[in-house]
């Protein structure tokens, strides 16, 4: 066990000190249930065979690895590659672990689906594959993100699914898994939670992690093919770490290949102004948030804090437990990037190049512009970009219509 | 042996079942919540759960998520919970055990609470999102300390994990008695009764039923399969119902009184 560091978790959901289960116990039977289903499909042919064909002929997979000539003569530095997760269906990468998990809800005989979403990209991914498989679809979201995305709670009810407001604690994405962890803890029996991030109690943070693998993956294959060699550098934005943890794992054990997962620094390095977990001046440190053992941004009396960024679906108090694991480790390195950068980065690559990027991959943007300009001109930077930023032209708007006052 | 199992042993001689009622500490400030444990030890509490409060209540339904909420307005810890229970165990001797989330108490420091609790006069912890699998290091510092670790057990529970839960609680066992969060219903569900008498199976402990007790009819039905019954959001609701009263208190102590079920003898 934990020969690599590929090879975790452990058979309880263990990255070393962190992951686990910590949940209320009506939660334990099914979590093991669907542990067990999810080791069978793991294992299944036909399961992984529908599920490479969906992500095909569905979701339209393989998504392109772009080289972005003008942003690197922009930048005048190492060459930058974007791996084009804004092209998947509904707009991001969330589309590739939502097919999975339905696949598996289908497998374990559920027909009534719940999810979180914060930005909303989970959310729609989740309608979607509702809509695609006939499941009854509830989706948990925070007042302030409805109001944040409100275009995705429109794509979501033209899906088919309702949409429940949470009004309670910060009206955030971390509000809206408690509520669907109190929806599921109430109807355990025929409800299958679509947990959207590599977060939460096992086998969540692997299950997630597992589908959207093939980020990597296709990464690894594709860059080889155009460049006939590995890259230096891979960066992607961290939220949850879905999208992350989905580009670093096929690389991990590659010790040339470096990688860097960039969070929300907010506006600021108090606690409440940034979601920078890894910032441990700003407040994060090991604890129990949702089910997992993970760092956390949270007063010195454990109670979680609130977190801002600009972007909905960065703004979250915990991380996956795999990244705290990678980031004690020395795999990866983690930074962060302001909303103020992020924004620049959405601005210029929209420009440059004539993609709108989404403003949580516009993190992962502005430090592939910083990281860029220190490396070898022939040396590779290869970007996640995750979404695309349709959701989130509104909410730029407004936020330059405040900086020019 | 422990003031819960002297507990427990005692009501068992004379023939009697139990009654837990459950307060969050801080709501709706600390000293209120010192007169309340006097007061309902007075009304016949045979233990006392206190809450600690925490802002992300996966568990808790509405009322006792706006009871944290209340609570956490004033941002004390748990030195200040503690302070409360050691001026409550001066006086008496009604067993007390901590309801929380794991976070609160990471973050406090496993072993100096355990050594704290202990000194405070706390009997026993429960703590919601902490599963026999995750607990090994906390049961057995609780353990150096005479503190009882006492499990939650749902109608979702598999036989191997009763067994589980059986093996390593000690002082009682937590009957859930519906998948759900905590909140007053209309009616107990008919899957407590089932889970207490499998919980039996597996177990010599006294076993406390509740999630959704509200009603001194309802007591008396759990008293019928259970050795105490759990009453918690009903009594937080009245708190918040009477929160501007002078003698919240006082009214908190009668309102519990009249959840016991009045005993033909």
């Amino acid at each position: 066990m934990g020969e690599t560091l590929k090879s975790w978790p452990d058979g309880r959901g263990h990255w070393g000190a962190y992951g686990g289960r910590f949940v209320p116990e009506t939660l334990m039977a099914p979590l093991e249930e669907l542990a067990e289903g999810y080791a069978l499909a793991r294992r299944d042919e036909e399961f992984q065979r529908e599920f490479a064909s969906l992500l095909r002929n569905y979701s339209g997979r393989p998504t392109p690895l772009f080289f972005a000539g003008r942003l690197t003569e922009h930048a005048s530095s190492a060459r930058l590659y974007l791996k084009r997760e804004d092209l998947s269906h509904t707009g991001s990468h969330k589309i590739n672990n939502a097919l999975g998990q339905a696949l598996l809800a289908r497998r374990m005989g559920k027909r009534r689906i719940i999810a979180e979403t914060g930005a909303g990209q989970h959310g729609v991914a989740t309608a979607t594959v509702c809509a695609l498989f006939g499941f009854d679809c509830v989706v948990y979201m925070g007042a302030e993100d409805m109001r944040r995305q409100s275009l995705n709670v429109f794509r979501m009810r033209l899906l088919g699914a309702e949409v429940r407001e949470v009004d309670n604690g910060s009206r955030t994405l971390k509000d809206a898994i408690n509520e669907a962890l109190r929806d599921w803890v109430s109807s355990p029996d025929d409800t299958y939670y679509l947990l959207g991030s590599a977060l939460g109690p096992h086998p969540y943070p692997l299950m997630v992690r597992d589908f959207q693998s093939i980020i990597g993956r296709e990464t690894r294959e594709q860059i080889l093919e155009r460049e006939g060699r590995l890259p230096h550098l891979l960066i992607a934005c961290v939220g949850g770490g879905s999208n992350s943890i989905g580009m670093f794992h096929p690389f991990l054990e590659d010790k040339d290949v470096a990688m860097v997962g960039v969070e929300a620094g907010g506006k600021g390095n108090a606690l409440g102004e940034h979601a920078a977990r890894f910032n441990e001046s700003g407040g994060g440190r090991p604890g129990v948030l949702q089910g997992t053992m993970s760092y956390v941004l949270q007063d010195e009396r454990g109670q979680i804090a609130s977190t801002h960024s600009i972007s909905a679906g960065l703004d979250y108090p915990s991380i996956g437990p795999e990244h705290a694991y990678l980031h004690d480790e020395g795999r990866v390195r983690y930074v962060s990037a302001s909303d103020s950068e992020a924004l620049e980065a959405f601005q210029t690559l929209s420009r440059l190049e004539g993609i709108i990027p989404a403003l949580e991959s516009a993190h992962a943007v502005a430090h592939a512009l910083k990281a860029a300009r220190q490396m070898k001109k022939d040396e590779i930077i290869v970007v996640n970009l995750s979404g695309r930023g349709d959701k989130d032209v509104m909410s730029v708007a407004d936020a330059l219509k405040g900086e020019e006052r | 042996m422990s003031r819960i199992a002297q507990t427990f042993a005692r009501l068992k001689s004379e023939g009697r079942r139990g009654f837990i009622p459950f307060v969050t500490a801080g709501d709706p400030n600390l000293e209120t919540t010192y007169e309340l444990l006097m007061e309902l030890a007075g009304a016949g509490a045979s233990l006392i759960e206190l809450g600690v409060p925490f802002s992300d209540p996966v568990a808790d339904g509405p009322v006792i998520q706006r009871a944290s909420e209340r609570a956490l307005r004033y941002g004390f810890g748990m030195d200040e919970i503690l302070a409360q229970v050691s001026r409550v165990r001066e006086k008496l001797d009604v067993p007390l055990v901590l309801f929380s989330y794991f976070n609160p108490l990471l973050q406090f420091g496993l072993e100096r609470l355990s050594v704290e609790a202990s000194k405070a006069g706390v009997d026993g912890l429960l703590v919601t999102d902490l599963v026999p699998e995750e607990s090994e290091e906390f049961s057995s510092l609780l353990r150096a300390h005479n503190l009882d670790m006492i499990f939650l057990v749902a109608p979702t529970s598999t036989d191997e994990r009763l067994r589980m839960v059986a093996s390593r609680a000690t002082g009682f066992i937590y009957a859930v008695s519906r998948a759900g969060v905590t909140g007053a219903r209309d009616r107990v569900s008919r899957d407590a009764e089932a889970l207490v008498a499998r919980v039996r199976q597996f177990s010599d402990l006294p076993v406390a039923v509740g999630f959704g007790i509200s009603t001194a009819e309802q007591v008396r039905d759990v008293w019928r399969y259970a050795d105490a019954a759990v009453v918690g959001s009903a009594i937080v609701a009245e708190i918040e119902r009477r929160a501007s009263s002078p003698d919240l208190a006082k009214r908190i102590g009668e309102f519990a009184l009249s959840l016991l079920p009045v005993l033909e003898s």
